[in-house]
Protein backbone atom coordinates (compact mmCIF):
# COMPACT_ATOMS: atom_id res chain seq x y z
CA UNK A 1 0.00 0.00 0.00
CA UNK A 2 1.31 3.37 -0.80
CA UNK A 3 1.18 6.17 1.70
CA UNK A 4 -0.73 9.34 0.93
CA UNK A 5 0.20 12.88 1.79
CA UNK A 6 -1.10 16.42 1.67
CA UNK A 7 1.18 19.05 0.26
CA UNK A 8 1.25 22.75 -0.47
CA UNK A 9 2.83 23.83 -3.72
CA UNK A 10 4.05 27.33 -4.54
CA UNK A 11 4.09 27.53 -8.31
CA UNK A 12 5.38 30.19 -10.68
CA UNK A 13 2.51 31.34 -12.89
CA UNK A 14 3.17 33.53 -15.90
CA UNK A 15 0.78 34.05 -18.80
CA UNK A 16 3.39 34.62 -21.50
CA UNK A 17 6.84 36.10 -22.16
CA UNK A 18 5.66 39.66 -21.60
CA UNK A 19 3.80 38.93 -18.37
CA UNK A 20 5.67 39.66 -15.17
CA UNK A 21 4.42 36.52 -13.44
CA UNK A 22 4.35 35.58 -9.79
CA UNK A 23 3.90 32.75 -7.34
CA UNK A 24 0.56 31.12 -6.62
CA UNK A 25 -0.11 28.63 -3.86
CA UNK A 26 -2.15 25.46 -4.34
CA UNK A 27 -3.09 22.46 -2.25
CA UNK A 28 -2.05 19.04 -3.50
CA UNK A 29 -4.10 16.69 -1.38
CA UNK A 30 -4.16 12.93 -1.19
CA UNK A 31 -0.97 12.42 -3.20
CA UNK A 32 0.32 8.83 -3.28
CA UNK A 33 4.02 8.59 -2.48
CA UNK A 34 4.69 6.37 -5.49
CA UNK A 35 3.43 8.99 -7.91
CA UNK A 36 6.03 10.84 -9.93
CA UNK A 37 6.40 14.56 -9.44
CA UNK A 38 4.71 15.17 -12.78
CA UNK A 39 1.79 12.95 -11.83
CA UNK A 40 1.36 15.03 -8.71
CA UNK A 41 1.10 18.08 -10.96
CA UNK A 42 -1.39 16.18 -13.15
CA UNK A 43 -3.59 15.66 -10.10
CA UNK A 44 -3.41 19.35 -9.21
CA UNK A 45 -4.18 20.28 -12.83
CA UNK A 46 -7.20 18.00 -12.90
CA UNK A 47 -8.57 19.85 -9.90
CA UNK A 48 -7.86 23.21 -11.53
CA UNK A 49 -9.52 22.15 -14.78
CA UNK A 50 -12.62 20.97 -12.95
CA UNK A 51 -12.83 24.33 -11.23
CA UNK A 52 -12.55 26.01 -14.63
CA UNK A 53 -9.11 27.47 -13.87
CA UNK A 54 -6.14 27.48 -16.22
CA UNK A 55 -4.00 24.38 -15.53
CA UNK A 56 -0.30 24.77 -14.73
CA UNK A 57 1.82 24.49 -17.86
CA UNK A 58 4.92 22.36 -17.61
CA UNK A 59 7.03 20.49 -20.15
CA UNK A 60 7.15 16.72 -20.39
CA UNK A 61 7.18 14.01 -23.00
CA UNK A 62 8.65 10.55 -22.46
CA UNK A 63 8.22 10.49 -18.67
CA UNK A 64 10.97 7.90 -18.43
CA UNK A 65 14.07 10.06 -18.19
CA UNK A 66 15.28 9.88 -21.77
CA UNK A 67 13.87 12.80 -23.74
CA UNK A 68 15.05 15.76 -21.66
CA UNK A 69 11.77 17.59 -22.01
CA UNK A 70 10.73 17.82 -18.35
CA UNK A 71 12.36 20.57 -16.31
CA UNK A 72 11.25 22.33 -13.07
CA UNK A 73 13.40 23.98 -10.43
CA UNK A 74 12.14 22.32 -7.25
CA UNK A 75 12.98 23.67 -3.79
CA UNK A 76 16.09 25.43 -5.05
CA UNK A 77 17.45 22.65 -7.24
CA UNK A 78 16.87 21.58 -10.86
CA UNK A 79 14.96 18.28 -11.09
CA UNK A 80 14.48 18.36 -7.32
CA UNK A 81 16.44 16.99 -4.40
CA UNK A 82 17.77 13.75 -5.93
CA UNK A 83 20.81 13.44 -8.17
CA UNK A 84 21.15 11.71 -11.54
CA UNK A 85 17.42 11.76 -12.32
CA UNK A 86 15.01 13.93 -14.26
CA UNK A 87 11.83 15.36 -12.76
CA UNK A 88 9.70 12.66 -14.35
CA UNK A 89 11.76 10.10 -12.44
CA UNK A 90 11.38 11.92 -9.14
CA UNK A 91 8.90 10.26 -6.82
CA UNK A 92 6.75 11.89 -4.21
CA UNK A 93 8.28 9.68 -1.54
CA UNK A 94 11.20 12.13 -1.64
CA UNK A 95 8.89 14.63 0.08
CA UNK A 96 7.14 14.67 3.44
CA UNK A 97 3.51 15.02 4.36
CA UNK A 98 2.62 18.65 5.02
CA UNK A 99 5.64 20.00 3.13
CA UNK A 100 5.56 23.17 1.04
CA UNK A 101 7.28 22.73 -2.32
CA UNK A 102 8.41 25.72 -4.38
CA UNK A 103 8.40 25.13 -8.13
CA UNK A 104 10.07 27.58 -10.52
CA UNK A 105 10.93 27.46 -14.21
CA UNK A 106 14.57 27.25 -15.41
CA UNK A 107 15.88 30.79 -14.94
CA UNK A 108 18.01 31.92 -17.86
CA UNK A 109 17.86 34.89 -20.18
CA UNK A 110 18.42 32.46 -23.04
CA UNK A 111 15.45 30.31 -21.95
CA UNK A 112 12.49 32.72 -21.98
CA UNK A 113 9.36 31.52 -20.18
CA UNK A 114 6.68 30.43 -22.66
CA UNK A 115 4.03 29.96 -20.00
CA UNK A 116 4.20 29.14 -16.28
CA UNK A 117 6.91 26.52 -15.89
CA UNK A 118 7.54 25.86 -19.57
CA UNK A 119 10.61 27.58 -21.03
CA UNK A 120 11.81 27.93 -24.59
CA UNK A 121 15.00 25.90 -25.02
CA UNK A 122 15.46 26.37 -28.76
CA UNK A 123 18.72 28.17 -27.95
CA UNK A 124 20.12 24.66 -27.48
CA UNK A 125 18.84 23.64 -30.91
CA UNK A 126 20.57 26.60 -32.51
CA UNK A 127 23.85 25.67 -30.80
CA UNK A 128 23.48 22.13 -32.12
CA UNK A 129 22.71 23.39 -35.62
CA UNK A 130 25.82 25.57 -35.54
CA UNK A 131 28.15 22.57 -35.40
CA UNK A 132 26.74 19.52 -33.69
CA UNK A 133 26.76 17.32 -36.77
CA UNK A 134 29.07 15.15 -38.87
CA UNK A 135 29.38 14.96 -42.63
CA UNK A 136 28.43 11.62 -44.13
CA UNK A 137 29.02 10.69 -47.75
CA UNK A 138 26.20 9.37 -49.82
CA UNK A 139 26.71 6.13 -51.71
CA UNK A 140 26.98 2.53 -50.69
CA UNK A 141 26.47 1.72 -47.02
CA UNK A 142 29.83 1.18 -45.32
CA UNK A 143 30.31 -1.79 -43.04
CA UNK A 144 29.30 -0.93 -39.48
CA UNK A 145 32.61 -1.92 -37.91
CA UNK A 146 34.83 -0.58 -40.65
CA UNK A 147 36.43 2.11 -38.45
CA UNK A 148 37.94 0.71 -35.26
CA UNK A 149 37.50 2.83 -32.12
CA UNK A 150 39.34 1.93 -28.91
CA UNK A 151 36.91 0.82 -26.20
CA UNK A 152 37.80 3.53 -23.58
CA UNK A 153 37.35 6.24 -26.22
CA UNK A 154 34.07 4.75 -27.39
CA UNK A 155 32.87 4.65 -23.77
CA UNK A 156 33.89 8.22 -23.13
CA UNK A 157 32.16 9.42 -26.30
CA UNK A 158 29.09 7.44 -25.31
CA UNK A 159 29.05 9.05 -21.86
CA UNK A 160 29.11 12.48 -23.45
CA UNK A 161 26.43 11.46 -25.91
CA UNK A 162 24.01 10.59 -23.11
CA UNK A 163 23.27 14.31 -22.62
CA UNK A 164 19.56 14.74 -23.20
CA UNK A 165 19.67 18.51 -23.62
CA UNK A 166 17.41 19.17 -20.66
CA UNK A 167 19.11 22.39 -19.61
CA UNK A 168 19.42 21.50 -15.93
CA UNK A 169 23.10 22.49 -16.15
CA UNK A 170 22.12 26.02 -17.14
CA UNK A 171 19.43 26.12 -14.46
CA UNK A 172 21.83 24.93 -11.75
CA UNK A 173 24.74 27.19 -12.67
CA UNK A 174 24.96 30.39 -10.67
CA UNK A 175 26.29 32.00 -13.85
CA UNK A 176 23.61 30.59 -16.13
CA UNK A 177 26.32 28.96 -18.20
CA UNK A 178 25.55 26.32 -20.82
CA UNK A 179 29.07 24.95 -20.99
CA UNK A 180 28.26 21.47 -19.72
CA UNK A 181 25.72 20.95 -22.47
CA UNK A 182 27.88 22.47 -25.21
CA UNK A 183 30.96 20.58 -24.07
CA UNK A 184 29.11 17.26 -24.05
CA UNK A 185 27.95 17.86 -27.61
CA UNK A 186 31.43 18.93 -28.75
CA UNK A 187 33.05 16.00 -26.94
CA UNK A 188 30.90 13.23 -28.29
CA UNK A 189 32.05 14.07 -31.80
CA UNK A 190 35.59 15.27 -31.12
CA UNK A 191 36.38 11.88 -29.60
CA UNK A 192 35.26 9.76 -32.52
CA UNK A 193 36.87 9.34 -35.95
CA UNK A 194 33.62 10.31 -37.67
CA UNK A 195 33.74 13.71 -36.03
CA UNK A 196 37.22 14.73 -37.17
CA UNK A 197 36.31 16.56 -40.40
CA UNK A 198 34.54 19.40 -38.65
CA UNK A 199 36.38 19.05 -35.35
CA UNK A 200 37.90 22.52 -34.92
CA UNK A 201 35.30 24.33 -36.93
CA UNK A 202 32.66 22.73 -34.71
CA UNK A 203 34.26 23.85 -31.43
CA UNK A 204 34.45 27.44 -32.63
CA UNK A 205 31.00 27.55 -34.18
CA UNK A 206 29.23 26.04 -31.17
CA UNK A 207 31.02 28.21 -28.61
CA UNK A 208 30.28 31.20 -30.78
CA UNK A 209 26.57 30.36 -30.91
CA UNK A 210 26.54 29.72 -27.15
CA UNK A 211 27.88 33.24 -26.60
CA UNK A 212 25.44 34.72 -29.08
CA UNK A 213 22.53 33.16 -27.18
CA UNK A 214 23.69 35.06 -24.09
CA UNK A 215 24.56 32.20 -21.77
CA UNK A 216 26.86 33.00 -18.85
CA UNK A 217 30.51 32.16 -18.44
CA UNK A 218 31.60 29.13 -16.43
CA UNK A 219 33.48 29.61 -13.16
CA UNK A 220 34.03 25.90 -12.58
CA UNK A 221 31.74 25.64 -9.57
CA UNK A 222 30.75 22.14 -10.68
CA UNK A 223 27.06 22.64 -9.85
CA UNK A 224 26.10 21.44 -13.36
CA UNK A 225 27.92 18.16 -12.95
CA UNK A 226 26.13 17.49 -9.66
CA UNK A 227 22.69 18.31 -11.04
CA UNK A 228 22.98 16.74 -14.49
CA UNK A 229 20.52 13.83 -14.72
CA UNK A 230 22.95 12.01 -17.00
CA UNK A 231 26.05 12.70 -14.87
CA UNK A 232 27.93 14.47 -17.64
CA UNK A 233 31.27 15.36 -16.04
CA UNK A 234 33.34 18.56 -15.90
CA UNK A 235 36.01 16.77 -17.92
CA UNK A 236 33.86 17.60 -20.91
CA UNK A 237 34.23 21.32 -20.22
CA UNK A 238 38.00 20.97 -19.98
CA UNK A 239 37.92 19.13 -23.29
CA UNK A 240 35.82 21.85 -24.89
CA UNK A 241 38.29 24.49 -23.69
CA UNK A 242 41.13 22.46 -25.18
CA UNK A 243 39.29 22.03 -28.47
CA UNK A 244 38.42 25.70 -28.65
CA UNK A 245 41.83 27.08 -27.77
CA UNK A 246 43.57 24.60 -30.05
CA UNK A 247 41.24 25.69 -32.83
CA UNK A 248 41.73 29.38 -32.15
CA UNK A 249 45.48 29.42 -31.61
CA UNK A 250 46.72 26.69 -33.91
CA UNK A 251 44.04 25.53 -36.33
CA UNK A 252 42.26 28.68 -37.38
CA UNK A 253 42.86 27.95 -41.07
CA UNK A 254 40.44 25.06 -40.72
CA UNK A 255 37.62 27.43 -39.87
CA UNK A 256 35.67 28.62 -42.87
CA UNK B 1 44.95 40.40 -34.78
CA UNK B 2 41.22 40.17 -35.43
CA UNK B 3 41.39 36.50 -34.56
CA UNK B 4 42.96 37.19 -31.20
CA UNK B 5 40.42 39.86 -30.50
CA UNK B 6 37.53 37.53 -31.19
CA UNK B 7 39.19 34.77 -29.17
CA UNK B 8 39.69 36.89 -26.09
CA UNK B 9 36.29 38.49 -26.28
CA UNK B 10 34.52 35.12 -26.20
CA UNK B 11 33.40 33.77 -22.83
CA UNK B 12 36.12 31.13 -23.06
CA UNK B 13 38.76 33.69 -23.94
CA UNK B 14 37.88 35.88 -20.98
CA UNK B 15 38.13 32.86 -18.73
CA UNK B 16 41.56 32.17 -20.22
CA UNK B 17 42.67 35.67 -19.25
CA UNK B 18 41.43 35.09 -15.70
CA UNK B 19 43.30 31.80 -15.51
CA UNK B 20 46.56 33.15 -16.97
CA UNK B 21 46.72 36.22 -14.73
CA UNK B 22 45.56 34.22 -11.72
CA UNK B 23 48.24 31.57 -12.10
CA UNK B 24 50.89 34.22 -12.65
CA UNK B 25 49.87 35.82 -9.38
CA UNK B 26 50.11 32.39 -7.73
CA UNK B 27 53.73 31.97 -8.80
CA UNK B 28 54.50 35.42 -7.44
CA UNK B 29 53.15 34.36 -4.05
CA UNK B 30 55.87 31.73 -3.76
CA UNK B 31 58.63 34.24 -4.48
CA UNK B 32 57.12 36.84 -2.17
CA UNK B 33 56.73 34.37 0.68
CA UNK B 34 60.22 32.94 0.41
CA UNK B 35 61.77 36.41 0.31
CA UNK B 36 59.73 37.68 3.20
CA UNK B 37 60.81 34.81 5.41
CA UNK B 38 63.83 37.01 6.15
CA UNK B 39 61.60 38.90 8.54
CA UNK B 40 62.20 36.02 10.89
CA UNK B 41 66.02 36.33 10.83
CA UNK B 42 67.52 37.98 13.89
CA UNK B 43 69.78 40.55 12.28
CA UNK B 44 68.00 43.83 12.93
CA UNK B 45 66.40 43.56 9.50
CA UNK B 46 69.65 43.67 7.54
CA UNK B 47 68.88 40.74 5.24
CA UNK B 48 65.30 41.93 4.79
CA UNK B 49 66.32 45.48 3.87
CA UNK B 50 68.99 44.31 1.44
CA UNK B 51 66.44 42.02 -0.13
CA UNK B 52 63.89 44.81 -0.52
CA UNK B 53 66.51 46.97 -2.22
CA UNK B 54 67.31 44.11 -4.59
CA UNK B 55 63.65 43.47 -5.38
CA UNK B 56 63.00 47.10 -6.23
CA UNK B 57 66.14 47.73 -8.26
CA UNK B 58 67.16 44.60 -10.16
CA UNK B 59 65.88 45.31 -13.72
CA UNK B 60 64.39 41.87 -14.60
CA UNK B 61 62.50 41.86 -11.33
CA UNK B 62 61.28 45.38 -12.00
CA UNK B 63 59.85 44.25 -15.33
CA UNK B 64 58.13 41.31 -13.66
CA UNK B 65 56.73 43.58 -11.01
CA UNK B 66 55.08 45.73 -13.67
CA UNK B 67 53.60 42.59 -15.20
CA UNK B 68 52.35 41.79 -11.76
CA UNK B 69 50.59 45.09 -11.24
CA UNK B 70 49.04 44.69 -14.67
CA UNK B 71 47.90 41.17 -13.81
CA UNK B 72 46.19 42.30 -10.65
CA UNK B 73 44.31 45.00 -12.52
CA UNK B 74 43.40 42.78 -15.49
CA UNK B 75 42.30 39.95 -13.20
CA UNK B 76 40.03 42.29 -11.26
CA UNK B 77 38.63 44.07 -14.33
CA UNK B 78 37.85 40.83 -16.16
CA UNK B 79 36.28 39.40 -13.03
CA UNK B 80 33.97 42.40 -13.00
CA UNK B 81 33.16 42.12 -16.71
CA UNK B 82 32.41 38.40 -16.39
CA UNK B 83 30.32 38.86 -13.24
CA UNK B 84 28.18 41.51 -14.92
CA UNK B 85 27.82 39.31 -17.99
CA UNK B 86 26.80 36.35 -15.84
CA UNK B 87 24.24 38.38 -13.96
CA UNK B 88 22.71 39.38 -17.25
CA UNK B 89 22.50 35.71 -18.21
CA UNK B 90 19.93 35.24 -15.42
CA UNK B 91 17.75 38.35 -15.36
CA UNK B 92 15.11 36.81 -13.07
CA UNK B 93 16.60 35.25 -9.95
CA UNK B 94 15.34 32.15 -8.18
CA UNK B 95 13.12 32.58 -5.14
CA UNK B 96 14.60 29.49 -3.52
CA UNK B 97 18.24 28.74 -4.25
CA UNK B 98 20.17 25.88 -2.65
CA UNK B 99 23.63 26.67 -4.00
CA UNK B 100 25.33 24.87 -1.15
CA UNK B 101 23.83 21.56 -2.26
CA UNK B 102 25.79 21.37 -5.47
CA UNK B 103 28.86 23.60 -5.27
CA UNK B 104 31.52 24.53 -2.71
CA UNK B 105 31.29 27.77 -0.78
CA UNK B 106 34.61 29.01 -2.18
CA UNK B 107 33.56 28.45 -5.77
CA UNK B 108 30.35 30.44 -5.24
CA UNK B 109 32.04 33.37 -3.51
CA UNK B 110 35.13 34.07 -5.59
CA UNK B 111 33.98 37.63 -6.21
CA UNK B 112 33.60 38.50 -2.53
CA UNK B 113 36.88 36.80 -1.67
CA UNK B 114 38.57 38.61 -4.52
CA UNK B 115 37.21 41.96 -3.36
CA UNK B 116 38.63 41.38 0.12
CA UNK B 117 41.96 40.58 -1.50
CA UNK B 118 41.86 43.70 -3.65
CA UNK B 119 41.20 45.89 -0.61
CA UNK B 120 44.03 44.13 1.13
CA UNK B 121 46.44 44.63 -1.76
CA UNK B 122 45.68 48.35 -1.88
CA UNK B 123 46.27 48.76 1.88
CA UNK B 124 49.34 46.59 1.71
CA UNK B 125 50.88 48.60 -1.09
CA UNK B 126 49.97 51.91 0.53
CA UNK B 127 51.66 50.84 3.74
CA UNK B 128 54.86 49.46 2.33
CA UNK B 129 55.30 49.84 -1.40
CA UNK B 130 54.19 53.47 -1.54
CA UNK B 131 56.07 54.55 1.58
CA UNK B 132 59.20 52.74 0.46
CA UNK B 133 59.18 54.36 -2.96
CA UNK B 134 58.51 57.81 -1.56
CA UNK B 135 61.15 57.82 1.14
CA UNK B 136 58.55 57.73 3.88
CA UNK B 137 60.39 55.06 5.81
CA UNK B 138 63.27 55.45 8.29
CA UNK B 139 66.88 54.90 7.23
CA UNK B 140 69.38 52.63 8.84
CA UNK B 141 73.07 51.89 8.90
CA UNK B 142 74.53 48.48 9.65
CA UNK B 143 78.19 48.13 10.59
CA UNK B 144 79.41 44.57 10.63
CA UNK B 145 82.91 43.76 11.77
CA UNK B 146 84.31 41.21 9.37
CA UNK B 147 86.48 39.72 12.12
CA UNK B 148 83.91 39.18 14.85
CA UNK B 149 80.81 39.16 12.66
CA UNK B 150 79.12 41.50 15.09
CA UNK B 151 76.63 43.97 13.70
CA UNK B 152 75.66 47.30 15.14
CA UNK B 153 72.46 48.92 13.93
CA UNK B 154 72.01 52.67 13.89
CA UNK B 155 69.08 54.73 12.74
CA UNK B 156 70.31 57.58 10.51
CA UNK B 157 68.53 60.84 9.70
CA UNK B 158 67.13 61.31 6.21
CA UNK B 159 69.68 64.08 5.56
CA UNK B 160 72.53 61.62 5.84
CA UNK B 161 70.99 59.08 3.50
CA UNK B 162 71.71 59.35 -0.21
CA UNK B 163 71.18 55.91 -1.69
CA UNK B 164 71.58 52.29 -0.83
CA UNK B 165 75.28 51.54 -0.27
CA UNK B 166 77.20 48.44 0.69
CA UNK B 167 80.99 48.62 1.03
CA UNK B 168 83.85 47.48 3.21
CA UNK B 169 85.96 50.02 5.01
CA UNK B 170 88.77 49.04 7.35
CA UNK B 171 87.47 45.54 7.95
CA UNK B 172 83.98 46.80 8.59
CA UNK B 173 81.14 46.16 6.22
CA UNK B 174 78.84 49.13 6.02
CA UNK B 175 75.31 48.93 4.66
CA UNK B 176 73.02 51.91 4.45
CA UNK B 177 69.45 51.19 3.45
CA UNK B 178 65.88 52.24 3.66
CA UNK B 179 64.60 50.60 6.79
CA UNK B 180 61.53 48.80 5.51
CA UNK B 181 61.99 46.35 8.31
CA UNK B 182 61.39 49.10 10.84
CA UNK B 183 58.34 50.19 8.91
CA UNK B 184 57.00 46.63 9.04
CA UNK B 185 57.62 46.39 12.78
CA UNK B 186 55.95 49.72 13.26
CA UNK B 187 52.91 48.99 11.08
CA UNK B 188 52.16 45.69 12.75
CA UNK B 189 51.87 47.30 16.17
CA UNK B 190 48.41 48.20 14.99
CA UNK B 191 46.17 45.34 15.97
CA UNK B 192 43.54 46.25 13.34
CA UNK B 193 46.07 45.99 10.57
CA UNK B 194 47.16 42.61 11.92
CA UNK B 195 43.55 41.47 11.91
CA UNK B 196 43.06 42.73 8.35
CA UNK B 197 46.12 40.77 7.25
CA UNK B 198 45.00 37.57 8.91
CA UNK B 199 41.47 37.88 7.49
CA UNK B 200 42.85 38.66 4.04
CA UNK B 201 45.06 35.61 4.16
CA UNK B 202 42.08 33.45 5.11
CA UNK B 203 40.27 34.93 2.11
CA UNK B 204 43.27 34.14 -0.05
CA UNK B 205 43.21 30.55 1.18
CA UNK B 206 39.59 30.13 0.14
CA UNK B 207 40.15 32.02 -3.13
CA UNK B 208 42.98 29.70 -4.13
CA UNK B 209 41.22 26.60 -2.82
CA UNK B 210 38.97 27.03 -5.84
CA UNK B 211 41.13 29.25 -8.04
CA UNK B 212 44.32 27.26 -8.49
CA UNK B 213 42.62 24.09 -9.66
CA UNK B 214 40.14 26.13 -11.64
CA UNK B 215 42.85 27.72 -13.80
CA UNK B 216 44.00 24.30 -14.97
CA UNK B 217 40.44 23.28 -15.76
CA UNK B 218 40.05 26.45 -17.83
CA UNK B 219 43.23 25.75 -19.80
CA UNK B 220 41.73 22.36 -20.52
CA UNK B 221 44.65 20.69 -18.76
CA UNK B 222 42.79 18.00 -17.00
CA UNK B 223 44.09 14.50 -16.95
CA UNK B 224 43.14 11.60 -14.74
CA UNK B 225 46.76 11.14 -13.68
CA UNK B 226 47.82 14.73 -13.12
CA UNK B 227 44.67 16.46 -11.91
CA UNK B 228 44.99 14.92 -8.40
CA UNK B 229 48.47 16.44 -8.15
CA UNK B 230 47.15 19.84 -9.22
CA UNK B 231 44.31 19.59 -6.70
CA UNK B 232 46.71 18.56 -3.98
CA UNK B 233 49.01 21.53 -4.67
CA UNK B 234 46.01 23.86 -4.87
CA UNK B 235 44.68 22.80 -1.51
CA UNK B 236 47.75 22.13 0.60
CA UNK B 237 50.31 24.52 -0.84
CA UNK B 238 48.24 27.42 -2.14
CA UNK B 239 45.19 27.33 0.12
CA UNK B 240 46.90 26.29 3.35
CA UNK B 241 50.68 26.58 3.50
CA UNK B 242 51.21 29.90 1.73
CA UNK B 243 48.40 31.82 3.49
CA UNK B 244 49.59 30.43 6.83
CA UNK B 245 53.14 31.54 6.08
CA UNK B 246 52.03 35.06 5.24
CA UNK B 247 49.66 35.33 8.19
CA UNK B 248 52.45 34.26 10.53
CA UNK B 249 54.44 37.43 9.70
CA UNK B 250 52.18 40.14 11.14
CA UNK B 251 51.37 37.86 14.07
CA UNK B 252 55.05 37.27 14.75
CA UNK B 253 55.85 40.96 14.62
CA UNK B 254 52.87 41.91 16.75
CA UNK B 255 53.63 39.43 19.49
CA UNK B 256 57.42 39.75 19.60
CA UNK B 257 58.09 43.44 19.05
S1 LIG C 1 24.66 18.25 -19.76
FE1 LIG C 1 23.26 17.18 -18.38
S2 LIG C 1 22.10 18.83 -17.45
FE2 LIG C 1 23.06 19.71 -19.23
S3 LIG C 1 21.58 19.50 -20.89
FE3 LIG C 1 22.87 17.67 -20.95
S4 LIG C 1 21.81 16.16 -19.72
FE4 LIG C 1 20.90 18.13 -19.19
S1 LIG D 1 9.74 13.71 -19.64
FE1 LIG D 1 11.32 12.87 -20.86
S2 LIG D 1 13.00 13.06 -19.54
FE2 LIG D 1 11.39 13.66 -18.23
Amino acid sequence: MSKHMNLTIKVWRQKNVQDKGGFKTYKADNIADDMSFLEMLDVVNEGLTKKGEDPIHFDHDCREGICGMCSLYINGRPHGPKTAITTCQLHMRSFNDGETITIEPWRSGAFPVIKDLAVDRTAFDRIQQAGGYVSVNTGGIPDANEIPVPKPIADEAFNSATCIGCGACVAACKNGSAMLFVSAKISQMALLPQGQQERYQRAQAMVNQMDTEGFGSCTNTGACEVECPKEISLTNIARMNREYFTAKFFKEEEMH
Amino acid sequence: MGNFKSTFSSTLGKKLIMALTGLFLCTFLIVHLVGNLQIFSHDGGKAFNEYSYFMTHFPPIKIISYLLYASIIIHAVYALILTLHNQKARPVKYAVYEGGKNASWSSRNMGILGTVLLIFIVTHMANFWFKYHNDMVPFVEYRTSLQTGETTVKEIPASEFRDFVKYVDNGVEIVRAKDLYQQVSYAFQNVWLVILYVVAMAAMGFHLYHGFWSAFQTFGWDHKKYMPIVSFLGVWVFAVLIPLGFAAMPLYVYFTK
